[in-house]
C-alpha cells in the first residue's frame, strides 16, 4: 500500500511540474496576469472604452497582462464572481455594485484596499459620498469608479407652454407637485403628457431612499446592521410619492417603468423624470427640445443616494498580483482618466481633481447639466447598503410596491418592512 | 449472477452513471443541505434538523410563491392543452395554407424562452407597446401590464401558454395521423355525428398522447420560468414570484444556500407527487393499443 502511495505521490508531481512549467517560464519574465469582471451585458461603447483603457494600460506597463472579462449584469456579473471565486477560479478583481460590499466582506472573498494602498494617500482623493458605501468598520473595501445618482430631468419647452419659468426647476416637494401639476397636458380623460414620472420598478428602494433622505432620514445606521424604514420621517418621503399621484395627480397612478422613464421624456410626454445620471448622455443625444438637469428638491434638506459599482480586489491573489491590481487600479482612476470616461459615459467622475483638468472644465462650460450630479453630491447619501444587502433591499422593495399599487397604506406598509428586515439583520447584531 | 443480468446492467451502465451524477447525488445532497444552516464566509456550516423546514412555513414569500405556482398551473396546463388540440385538430383537416398554418402554429417553439420574453415584453409594454397601441386605437389608456398586480401574472400564463401549445400541437397531430380512416368512415356509415365521433373515438384514442403531453405540461408549469427572469424578476411585490425563481432568488441573490435546498425539496416533492398521481392513478385508465 505505501508503495502504491509512493507511486501516485511521484506521479502527481510529475503531473503538477508540467502545468506548472508555463508559469515558472512567463514569472521569469515577470510577467503577471489578471483578470477582471466588468458588468456588460452585450457589446457596445463600454466594452471598447473598457477595452481601451486595458490596452493602454498594458503598453505602460508591459509586465502586467490584463484582461477584462464581460460578465452581464451587476447582479450576474456578482453571481459569476461569487461562484467562481468560491470555487478558487475567481478573478483577481471585480466591477461590482457598491452596496454589495458587506456580501463580499461577509463571505470573507474581499481584501480592504487601505491595507494595500501603500501612500495611504490615494483613497483620500475621492469624494467622501462615494467612499461611504465601501467604507465598513473603518477599513475602505472598494474603489469608486462607474458612480452615478439621481437627478432630475425637466423639458423647458412644456415648463413654458404651462406658464413656468423655464430656467428655474422646482426647488421643494410642494413647488414639485404644484409646477407638475400644470404642465399635465389632456385629450377629454385621457392623460396625454403626465407632469412627473419616478419610476417605480426595478431600483424602487434607490428612488425611495432620496425622498427618504429629502426628509431628513438615512435608512441604514453606519454599520450596516440597523435599518429604520418606519421612522416618521421615512412615511413622510413614501406619502409625498403617493401624494403626487393621488393630491397633486401629476404622476402616472401605480408603477412607472425604469425604462419608460426616459423614454416618455425624450418624446415630450412626461415635463419631469428622476432618473439616474446615468441616462444623461442617452437624453442629451436623443431630446429635440431644450432640458435642464437639477438637483432632486428639498424638503428637510437636499438629499439623494448615490449609486453604481465600485472596484474590489478579491483576497485569494498572490501577492505579485495584488500589486499589479494596486497598479492598474491606481492608473485607470488618475484624474485624466476619471475624466475621459466621465465624458464618454455620463457617469460622475469620483474625484474632485478630476473636475479640475482643462478638458472636463471645457466639456461643463458647453454642457453644464453634467455638473449638476456633482453640485449634489455634498448633499448625497450612501446607497441602502446592509448585511444581507440583497434581501434587506428586496423586503423594502416589495412593501414599497405594495404601496405604489394601492394595497398598503405607507405607515403599515414600513413597519412590516422594519419587521422583514430586523429579522434579516438578528444574526449580525453583535452580542 | 446470470448473464443475462450482466449484460442488462452493462446496457444501463451508462444512463445511470449520468443519472447518479448529475440527478441523484445532487438531489441526496440538496436534502442533506437542507438539514444545515447557511455557511458564512469561513465558517463551517452548523446542523439545524428541521429548522429550515419550520422556517420556511413562516416565510410569507413562499407561500406566495406556492400559490402563484398554483395558479399558474392551474391555468397554464389545460389551456395549453386544450389549445394544442384545437390547432392540432385544425391543421389535421383539409384546409388552404395547411403547411404555412403548421408552421406559424410551431414557430413559438422553436424559439428560446430568453427571446419569446423578450419579444411579449415589449408587446407589454406600456404605450409603446402591441397591445397599448392596439387599445389606443380604440380609446384606451395606458396599461402597466407587468406593473400591475391584477395583470402581471396572468401575462405570465399567456406568455406560457403561447410558448408551450404549438409543442403540444405537435404530438397530438402525430397522434392524429397515425389514426386509421377506416374508423372514421365505419362510424360515418353508422350515421355517428362527428361531435359523437369525437367524443366517443378520436379522444379516447389520443389517452395516451394526451397523459404523455399532460406529464410535460405539468413538469413546465414548474419548470419554465426564464420569462419571469427576463420580463419582471418575481414583481411587483413577488406578484409573479414562483418556485423556481425563488430558489434561484435564494440560492444566488441571497446566497441563502439553506433556505434554496429546503425550497428545492420541497419542490422535489411536490413533482415527486404529481408523477405518482399521473402515472399511478391516471396512467391506469388510459386505453394502450
Amino acid at each position: 500500500m505505501s508503495s502504491f502511495k509512493a507511486t501516485r505521490r511521484a506521479v502527481l508531481a510529475g503531473a503538477a511540474t508540467l502545468p506548472l512549467a508555463a508559469p515558472a517560464i512567463v514569472n521569469a519574465q515577470g510577467v503577471t496576469e489578471i483578470e477582471f469582471y466588468f458588468p456588460v451585458a452585450v457589446g457596445g461603447p463600454i466594452t471598447k472604452i473598457i477595452d481601451g483603457y486595458a490596452a493602454d494600460f498594458m503598453k505602460a506597463y508591459p509586465y502586467i497582462k490584463v484582461k477584462p472579462v464581460y460578465a452581464g449584469s451587476y447582479v450576474d456579473t456578482l453571481t459569476k464572481a461569487v461562484t467562481a471565486t468560491k470555487a478558487k477560479q475567481g478573478p483577481q478583481m471585480a466591477l461590482l455594485l457598491a452596496v454589495d460590499a458587506y456580501t463580499l466582506v461577509d463571505e470573507e472573498l474581499i481584501v480592504p484596499l487601505d491595507e494595500l494602498d501603500a501612500h495611504k494617500t490615494w483613497l483620500k482623493q475621492f469624494y467622501p459620498a462615494f467612499l461611504g458605501n465601501a467604507t465598513i468598520d473603518g477599513r475602505i473595501w472598494g474603489v469608486p469608479f462607474q458612480r452615478s445618482t439621481i437627478v432630475a430631468y425637466w423639458n423647458k419647452d412644456l415648463f413654458k407652454a404651462a406658464g413656468l419659468d423655464p430656467e428655474k426647476p422646482p426647488a421643494t416637494w410642494e413647488e414639485t407637485g404644484e409646477w407638475t401639476a400644470k404642465t399635465i397636458k389632456r385629450e377629454g380623460d385621457r392623460v396625454t403628457s403626465w407632469g412627473i414620472e419616478i419610476p417605480g420598478d426595478g431600483f424602487t428602494y434607490w428612488l425611495y431612499q432620496a425622498m427618504a433622505a429629502q426628509a431628513g432620514v438615512e435608512l441604514a445606521s453606519d454599520n450596516g446592521r440597523k435599518v429604520t424604514f418606519n421612522s416618521p420621517g421615512a412615511v413622510d418621503g413614501l406619502q409625498f410619492w403617493l401624494d403626487l399621484m393621488n393630491k397633486y395627480k401629476s404622476h402616472p397612478q401605480g408603477i412607472s417603468a425604469w425604462g419608460t422613464g426616459p423614454r416618455d421624456f425624450i418624446e415630450g410626454k412626461v415635463a419631469m423624470i428622476w432618473h439616474t445620471t446615468g441616462n444623461l448622455t442617452n437624453i442629451k443625444n436623443s431630446a429635440k427640445f431644450p432640458f435642464g438637469v437639477s438637483m432632486l428638491p428639498a424638503h428637510k434638506r437636499r438629499g439623494s443616494p448615490t449609486g453604481g459599482g465600485n472596484f474590489y480586489v478579491f483576497k485569494n491573489n498572490t501577492p505579485a498580483q495584488q500589486a499589479a491590481c494596486m497598479t492598474f487600479l491606481t492608473w485607470v482612476t488618475t484624474p485624466e482618466r476619471a475624466a475621459n470616461w466621465s465624458m464618454a459615459t455620463g457617469y460622475v467622475a469620483p474625484r474632485a481633481d478630476a473636475w479640475e483638468t482643462q478638458e472636463m472644465k471645457d466639456y461643463v462650460a458647453g454642457f453644464p447639466q453634467a455638473a449638476v450630479a456633482r453640485d449634489q453630491l455634498p448633499f448625497a447619501v450612501p446607497e441602502l447598503s446592509t448585511h444581507d444587502n440583497q434581501r434587506v433591499a428586496q423586503a423594502l422593495t416589495d412593501e414599497l410596491q405594495a404601496v405604489l399599487l394601492g394595497r398598503k397604506q405607507p405607515k403599515q406598509a414600513l413597519d412590516d418592512a422594519q419587521t422583514a428586515a430586523t429579522k434579516l439583520l438578528k444574526p449580525f447584531q453583535k452580542a | 449472477m446470470r448473464r443475462e443480468t450482466v449484460q442488462g446492467w452493462l446496457l444501463i451502465l451508462p444512463a445511470l452513471l449520468l443519472l447518479v451524477a448529475f440527478t441523484h447525488w445532487p438531489a441526496a445532497t440538496t436534502l442533506l443541505d437542507s438539514f444545515y444552516a447557511t455557511p458564512k464566509g469561513s465558517r463551517p456550516p452548523r446542523f439545524v434538523g428541521l429548522e429550515n423546514y419550520l422556517d420556511l412555513l413562516d416565510d410569507p414569500v413562499f407561500w406566495i410563491a406556492l400559490r402563484n405556482n398554483a395558479i399558474y398551473a392551474l391555468w397554464t396546463i389545460p389551456a395549453s392543452v386544450i389549445l394544442a388540440l384545437v390547432m392540432a385538430l385544425a391543421v389535421n383537416t383539409a384546409i388552404p395554407g395547411r403547411a404555412l398554418a403548421r408552421m406559424a402554429y410551431f414557430t413559438p417553439t422553436m424559439l428560446p424562452m430568453i427571446a419569446v420574453a423578450n419579444i411579449w415584453l415589449f408587446f407589454f409594454t406600456p404605450d409603446y407597446g402591441l397591445f397599448d397601441h392596439v387599445i389606443g386605437v380604440f380609446g384606451g389608456g395606458r396599461h402597466n401590464w407587468l406593473g400591475d398586480r391584477d395583470t402581471a401574472l396572468p401575462a405570465m400564463i399567456v406568455v406560457a401558454v403561447w410558448k408551450e401549445a404549438g409543442f403540444f400541437m405537435i404530438f397530438y397531430l402525430a397522434a392524429l395521423q397515425a389514426m386509421p380512416p377506416d374508423l372514421k368512415e365505419c362510424a360515418a356509415l353508422e350515421g355517428s355525428s362527428r361531435w359523437n365521433f369525437f367524443r366517443r373515438v378520436t379522444l379516447p384514442l389520443l389517452m395516451p398522447t394526451t397523459l404523455f403531453v399532460l406529464v410535460n405540461a405539468v413538469i413546465n408549469a414548474f419548470r419554465l420560468v426564464d420569462h419571469v427572469v427576463v420580463m419582471t424578476h418575481g414583481g411587483p411585490d413577488n406578484a409573479t414570484n414562483l418556485l423556481l425563481y425563488y430558489i434561484y432568488q435564494a440560492g444566488f441573490r441571497f446566497w441563502d444556500t439553506a433556505l434554496a435546498a429546503t425550497l428545492t425539496v420541497v419542490l422535489l416533492f411536490l413533482l415527486g407527487m404529481l408523477a405518482w398521481f399521473q402515472f399511478g392513478v391516471l396512467g391506469k385508465r388510459v386505453h394502450y393499443r
